[in-house]
């Protein structure tokens, strides 16, 4: 084969989660009563970026064949304690930043020191961290409220030459900052070859533990741009159960739409950030065309059952039944 | 290997600890230290009533972690609780508004509408191959869609049943609630079905490997179904039971039943890999989680420190013997 259609092969679950969202987009703009304006796009942009960060962090973990249920609760956590210490002087900002980041991080490190060194089921201990995260971030934020750097959150969210959003580039920032020399990196690769076969890795002398710890842990790093990104669009710091627990589940949509194997080992970070700008422009087709917005979470679910149903397709690739039971 | 270990220090002790779970034996003691650190805070604690009360408290989530538990033992896991238990609550309820028969038949409709989610859950995992934390997630976020469409985004004004309220909070026998009764007949239930019945060795051996369990000519994907089916019609039981304990059904009401019952099943000692685990361990992980909410509400602990020390809780009881072996 050429390396083009390797390339091709390699890059299929990624393509796709593009052509649907241009397609789900396009749809979107022509039928939205203000048609395709850079203010349109920048709302939906902003909307988007958010799931989009949550959906890296989620992707991160899948790719080691773990599952992170404790990222909404990140995400919720870093927006609460990002409406206290993101404010003030340009320096105090900065290191509200830092500060926020860095607690991101060291919940990620956590999950991961658990799941890893601890020995414990992903699923299990991310609901129990999540439960954890949750509480200090209803502590923080028992009631809505806060502020944030005005400024800083005007500037992150408005337009670049007043037509690019700049949350866009922010998150294409984030994209080469962060997951493109991790996953070009050892550890990367560690951690794409522990979600392929662990066993294989380890017996390769592969470093999977140090891989899927970097995963944990830069997942909660992005989980908590994503909610320092929350902090920016709503000025207020906000501990909300249903909205952590619908980010979980929108994150795992996110991932599934943008090709990442559930099984872990194949897909990347950029599939998944397609996969959650296709899901939110889904999501928002319900008010283009005027529907009741009651029905959102019943549309949200279903597109959500049916993206995960896809994956049933690979049955029909099985030769030996025995296959069915991995 | 820890068990060969474990059994040479156990092999000096009477035979009925020595073949017990040392993880419900943990979970046992847990609740004894629980009770001994309440009645040092308050002398009621150890009184009758009060244990009776958290009996009958203990016997929802009792119900609800029943389900869990069967398919927690074939290695998945069922988070479409929260709404399995909405939706049994809201179906009961609405159910009512429809006349005598509507009365009649609210109870087994609210059952009948949480084994519908659940054999969704099974088709997915069993037919699909889809992983259960996806496809009941899903189906967890379409029953809750269904149910915000039915109610117009409100609680429903529909109140229970007097049935349910009699189910829930009536004595048929003096002392003892209906509830705890109901518990116990499920658990005997399920205790019989797991250890008497081809079904509950089946699910054993489905927890253990499923492939030697389908080489062996079980119809494994029935089982798993099955499974799944009757774990949603538990949750929702545990949900009709809920509203005539309240009298009325509320949409977030499933919630709080989510972590408590997956934490239940583990803290009694059943693997979460699916093969191991007795279910005299999840009546004594329920019984632990109830007493432990029940101690940080009469400590006035708020919200945001009870969902923290839960967690903690969880995870500091699963390091201690809930690990997975080693890798190597």
């Amino acid at each position: 084969m050429k390396d083009w259609r390797y390339w091709l092969a390699e890059q299929r679950g990624t393509l796709l989660a593009l052509g649907i969202f241009i397609v789900m987009f396009v749809i979107y703009t022509s039928n939205h009563p203000a048609g395709f304006t850079a203010n349109v796009v920048q709302t939906a942009a902003n909307k988007g970026v958010l799931l989009a960060f949550v959906a890296m962090a989620q992707t991160l973990v899948v790719i080691t064949a773990g599952i992170d249920l404790s990222v909404g609760m990140i995400f919720l956590l870093t927006n609460c304690l990002a409406s206290w210490l993101v404010v003030g002087t340009p320096m105090q900002t900065t290191l509200g930043v830092i500060a926020v980041l860095a607690v991101g991080l060291l919940c990620g490190a956590i999950n991961g020191a658990i799941v890893i060194y601890g020995r414990l089921q992903p699923i299990v201990a991310t609901i129990a961290t999540g439960a954890v995260y949750y509480g200090i971030g209803l502590l923080l934020r028992p009631f809505p409220g806060g502020s944030v750097n005005e400024d800083l959150a005007d500037a992150l969210t408005g337009r670049v030459f007043d037509v690019v959003p700049a949350s866009l580039v922010v998150l294409l920032a984030i994209v080469l900052v962060i997951w493109v020399p991790f996953s070009r990196s050892v550890l990367g690769r560690a951690a794409y070859a522990a979600g392929s076969s662990e066993t294989a890795a380890y017996m390769s002398g592969v470093p999977i533990r140090r891989g899927k710890f970097a995963a944990y842990t830069l997942a909660g790093l992005l989980a908590a741009i994503g909610g320092l990104f929350l902090t920016f669009f709503t000025y207020t710091g906000d501990a909300a159960y249903a909205s952590g627990n619908a980010y979980t589940l929108f994150s795992i949509a996110a991932v599934v739409l943008g090709g990442v194997s559930l099984f872990g080992g194949k897909g990347s970070a950029i599939g998944a950030i397609f996969g959650a700008l296709a899901f939110r422009t889904i999501g928002d087709l319900l008010f283009v065309f005027d529907f009741d917005p009651l029905w959102q979470p019943l549309f949200q679910g279903v597109i959500l059952l049916i993206a995960v149903s896809l994956g049933a397709f690979a049955l029909f690739r099985v030769r030996n039944r025995l296959e069915w039971f991995l | 290997m820890s068990e060969t270990t474990l059994g040479g220090i156990a092999g000096r002790m009477p035979k009925f600890i020595r073949r017990a779970d040392p993880a419900v034996l943990t979970a046992f003691a847990c609740i004894v230290l629980l009770l001994f650190l309440g009645s040092l805070y308050s002398r009621s604690f150890l009184s009758p009533e009060y244990l009776l009360q958290q009996l009958k408290v203990a016997s929802f989530l009792g119900v609800i972690a029943t389900g869990m538990m069967l398919v927690v033992l074939l290695g998945q896991i069922d988070l479409s609780v929260p709404w399995s238990v909405a939706a049994g609550a809201m179906m009961a309820c609405a159910a009512a508004a429809y006349g005598p028969v509507g009365v009649a038949l609210a109870i087994p409709f609210g059952i009948f509408c949480g084994v519908l989610i659940g054999i969704v859950n099974g088709i997915g995992v069993a037919y699909l191959r889809i992983p259960s934390m996806i496809i009941t997630l899903a189906t967890n976020a379409v029953a809750q869609g269904l149910m915000v469409v039915y109610t117009g985004g409100f609680s429903p004004q529909d109140s229970a049943t007097r049935a349910m309220r009699y189910l829930a909070t009536g004595f048929t026998i003096p002392g003892v609630p209906n509830a705890v009764i109901i518990w116990a007949v499920i658990g005997a239930a399920m205790v019989f079905v797991l250890t008497r019945t081809g079904f509950g060795r089946t699910v054993y051996g489905i927890g253990n490997r499923e492939r030697a369990a389908y080489l062996s000519g079980i119809d494994t994907r029935r089982v798993v179904m099955i499974a799944f089916a009757v774990s949603g019609g538990l949750s929702a039981f545990g949900g009709v039971l809920l509203a005539g304990y309240a009298s009325k059904a509320a949409q977030s009401m499933g919630d709080a039943y989510l972590l408590p019952s997956i934490a239940a099943v583990v803290l009694g000692g059943t693997s979460i890999l699916g093969g191991r685990g007795s279910y005299l361990g999840t009546v004594a992980g329920v019984i632990l989680i109830t007493l432990l909410q029940s101690i940080l509400s009469v400590m006035q602990m708020p919200e945001a420190g009870r969902q923290i020390i839960y967690g903690v809780v969880i995870v500091a009881m699963l390091l201690l013997y809930g690990r997975a072996p080693a890798s190597r």
